[in-house]
């Protein structure tokens, strides 16, 4: 028997109970589907994380204040000492570093900003020139903190979009003079608009030079001080060498946490991706059970057809036959099911990226082959005791439909 | 040529052996017109399957043109059922889904002929059938003797050697019957081989040679001229 007969015979079984099918059809295009969406979710959430860090910078290396260890006491308590602060002058020292391109000290503390009648409180963040580079900010209107010493207390600032609309509505800020705490600031430039990223708005965001912030805050220690390397391959440079001058500007003394950026993108990675494996292959739980499914109907479907194989086999259909036109169904089955599936799933996938337009909802390459596969190869598997059973039946019996 | 050398076939019904065929010793010329007929229960419809492949024997050999066809595994016995035995039923066994030229295509499918030859063989077949404007529909748009006749049909487009007919009119009325038997008195021409099961004994007794049996034994072999 030829294989394209084979097909076409065991489509016309399919067509013969259309209903069935249909429903057999449908059960592993849910599945198929389901694998897609809910990893095209899966993956879309991973992107989106990405993006969300590659937007506060790259090549990002960050040194924050205190020593986190793994285990046991640290040296700090021991020696009854508390991390030093970072200063002005440690970030400074990082420059001499060949690894790392620039940096950013960022001191974060809260103020009331006030305009005539209007006030509110706000973030206010003391920062340097190089922040905008750094955190991929970008400047709407007028200029960002001007470069220079870092010691310079200017009395200027910069302001996040939502702050600037709530104190200004449309009229011109920059150029205008706000209140924050109890001193007076030139606003020198508004932010563009960013969203949220990574939970910091910089649209609600007030941002002067760090000296000044250190005034008006009355501390002299950084919150966080950002690097960022030369490039991606300098990046293990930066860190060590970041803590190398950290520690010998501290005495000796590892009390600060250099973390980058990769690090965090890293483990966010394969935290996601293993999660988005893990909801595909809960999905394709379903698709056994659509396997299951097609098992159960096709058995029903050979003890149905018990004459017609009775027939095929008095008119010389050995028992190898018999079993390729159940596994040509299955196929078919399984393989037109999945096809649906696949556009099921990319219709979905399609609605919820309108949906949620920031979710970058795209199914992976490698689902996509896995829950095809898994569909024809449940399909074939479930298939094979029924076409087996089908194969073995007894010619006499069959055409007497016992 | 058929030899059956003492076939016995037995089956197992609860814990019981009920012997269907005892000890049948049976030789068919080519060319025969052979009737067996005996009441229900006799082993005549095993006798049938027995020569047609669909069953084994429990003991004995079966020749088939000079072949021992008892030793083959299945696909060279289905390889022989194509090829050399056609079939025809009482209840006609067509494929509801199939048209009746789908119904005659079906043994050249299973064969892997190419679909230009089938389509050629099942045209002239029908054509000689007289079932050319009937080549479209379904089995259950068709009367009953046209329905044997697409079995007929189906029975004999591999040009078997061998034709095994159960009953054939038994599902059909006194003129239909007749036609048909005409139909497969008429291939007897081509040189085939026409087994006919039978318990009608004005139809058994058309036959050139008559086998009676009972209780799973010849009781007698005739053979009339006509």
């Amino acid at each position: 028997m030829k294989l394209a007969d084979t097909l076409q015979f065991a489509s016309g079984s399919l067509r013969g109970s259309p209903t069935r099918t249909l429903l057999m059809m449908l059960a592993m295009s849910i599945g198929v589907a389901a694998v897609v969406v809910l990893t095209a979710l899966g993956e879309g959430a991973r992107r989106y994380v990405i993006d969300q860090f590659s937007s506060l910078g790259t090549n990002l290396v960050i040194v924050l204040p205190g020593r986190t260890e793994t285990a046991g006491v640290g040296p700090g308590l021991m020696s009854g000492q508390t991390p030093r602060d970072i200063t002005l002058d440690d970030a400074q020292a990082l420059l001499r570093s060949r690894a790392i391109k620039r940096i950013a000290p960022l001191t974060v503390g809260s103020a009331t900003i006030s305009r005539g009648a209007l006030n509110r409180e706000v973030v206010v963040a003391g920062s340097s020139s190089d922040m905008l580079g750094i955190r991929h900010m970008s400047i709407a209107v007028g200029s960002f903190l001007p470069p220079g010493d870092l010691h310079d207390s200017a009395s200027v600032c910069v302001l996040g979009n939502a702050i600037k609309r709530e104190l200004f509505g449309n009229e011109q800020a920059v150029g205008q003079s706000v209140r924050l705490g109890d001193r007076r600031f030139r606003v020198i430039g508004v932010l563009a608009s960013q969203g949220e990223s990574m939970g910091m708005r910089t649209d609600d965001l007030v941002i002067i030079p760090v000296a000044t912030a250190h005034q008006l805050f009355n501390t002299t220690s950084l919150f966080r001080v950002l690097i960022e390397a030369k490039n991606r391959d300098a990046i293990e440079a930066a860190v060590s060498e970041a803590e190398k001058i950290m520690v010998q500007r501290h005495s000796g003394e590892r009390d600060v946490t250099v973390i980058t950026q990769d690090a965090i993108l890293q483990t966010f990675d394969r935290i996601l991706t293993a999660l988005t494996m893990a909801v595909g292959g809960i999905a394709a739980i379903s698709l056994a059970v659509a396997g299951v499914l097609i098992m159960n109907v096709m058995l029903i479907a050979v003890a149905q057809r018990i004459r017609e194989i009775g027939l095929l086999k008095a008119l010389g259909a050995p028992a190898r036959q018999i079993r390729h036109l159940f596994f040509a169904e299955a196929v078919l089955l399984s393989g037109v099911g999945s096809v649906a599936g696949l556009a099921l799933g990319y219709m979905g996938s399609f609605i919820i990226g309108k949906v949620y337009p920031m979710l970058p909802v795209s199914p992976p390459w490698w689902a996509v082959l896995a829950a095809t596969l898994t569909a024809l190869g449940t399909g074939v598997l479930f298939s094979v005791w029924p076409a087996r059973r089908a194969a073995r039946l007894d010619p006499v019996a069959a055409l007497a439909g016992k | 040529m058929i030899e059956l050398q003492n076939v016995c076939r037995t089956f197992t019904v609860g814990d019981q052996q009920v012997a269907a065929l005892r000890d049948i010793d049976l030789r068919l010329d080519a060319g025969e017109y052979i009737s067996i007929m005996g009441p229900s229960g006799s082993g005549k419809s095993t006798m049938l399957n027995m020569l047609g492949l669909l069953d084994r024997p429990s003991s004995g050999t079966y020749l088939l043109d000079g072949g021992n066809v008892t030793e083959l595994n299945d696909e060279q016995q289905a390889r022989v059922r194509r090829e050399k035995i056609g079939f025809v039923f009482q209840s006609f066994h067509l494929v509801p889904r199939l048209t009746a030229a789908q119904n005659v295509e079906l043994p050249m499918i299973l064969a892997g002929i190419p679909a230009e030859e089938r389509n050629a063989r099942v045209r002239v077949l029908m054509q000689n059938y007289g079932l050319s404007d009937r080549a479209d529909h379904k089995p259950d748009q068709l009367s009953g003797g046209q329905r044997q006749r697409v079995a007929i049909a189906r029975a004999t487009v591999m040009n078997p050697t061998v034709l095994l007919a159960d009953e054939p009119t038994g599902n059909l009325d006194r003129n239909t019957g007749w036609e048909v038997l005409k139909l497969l008195e008429g291939l007897l021409e081509q040189g085939i081989t026409l087994v006919l099961v039978t318990h009608d004994a004005e139809i058994g007794a058309r036959a050139h040679r008559c086998i009676h049996m009972l209780d799973g034994r010849i009781i007698s072999d005739e053979r009339q001229e006509k």
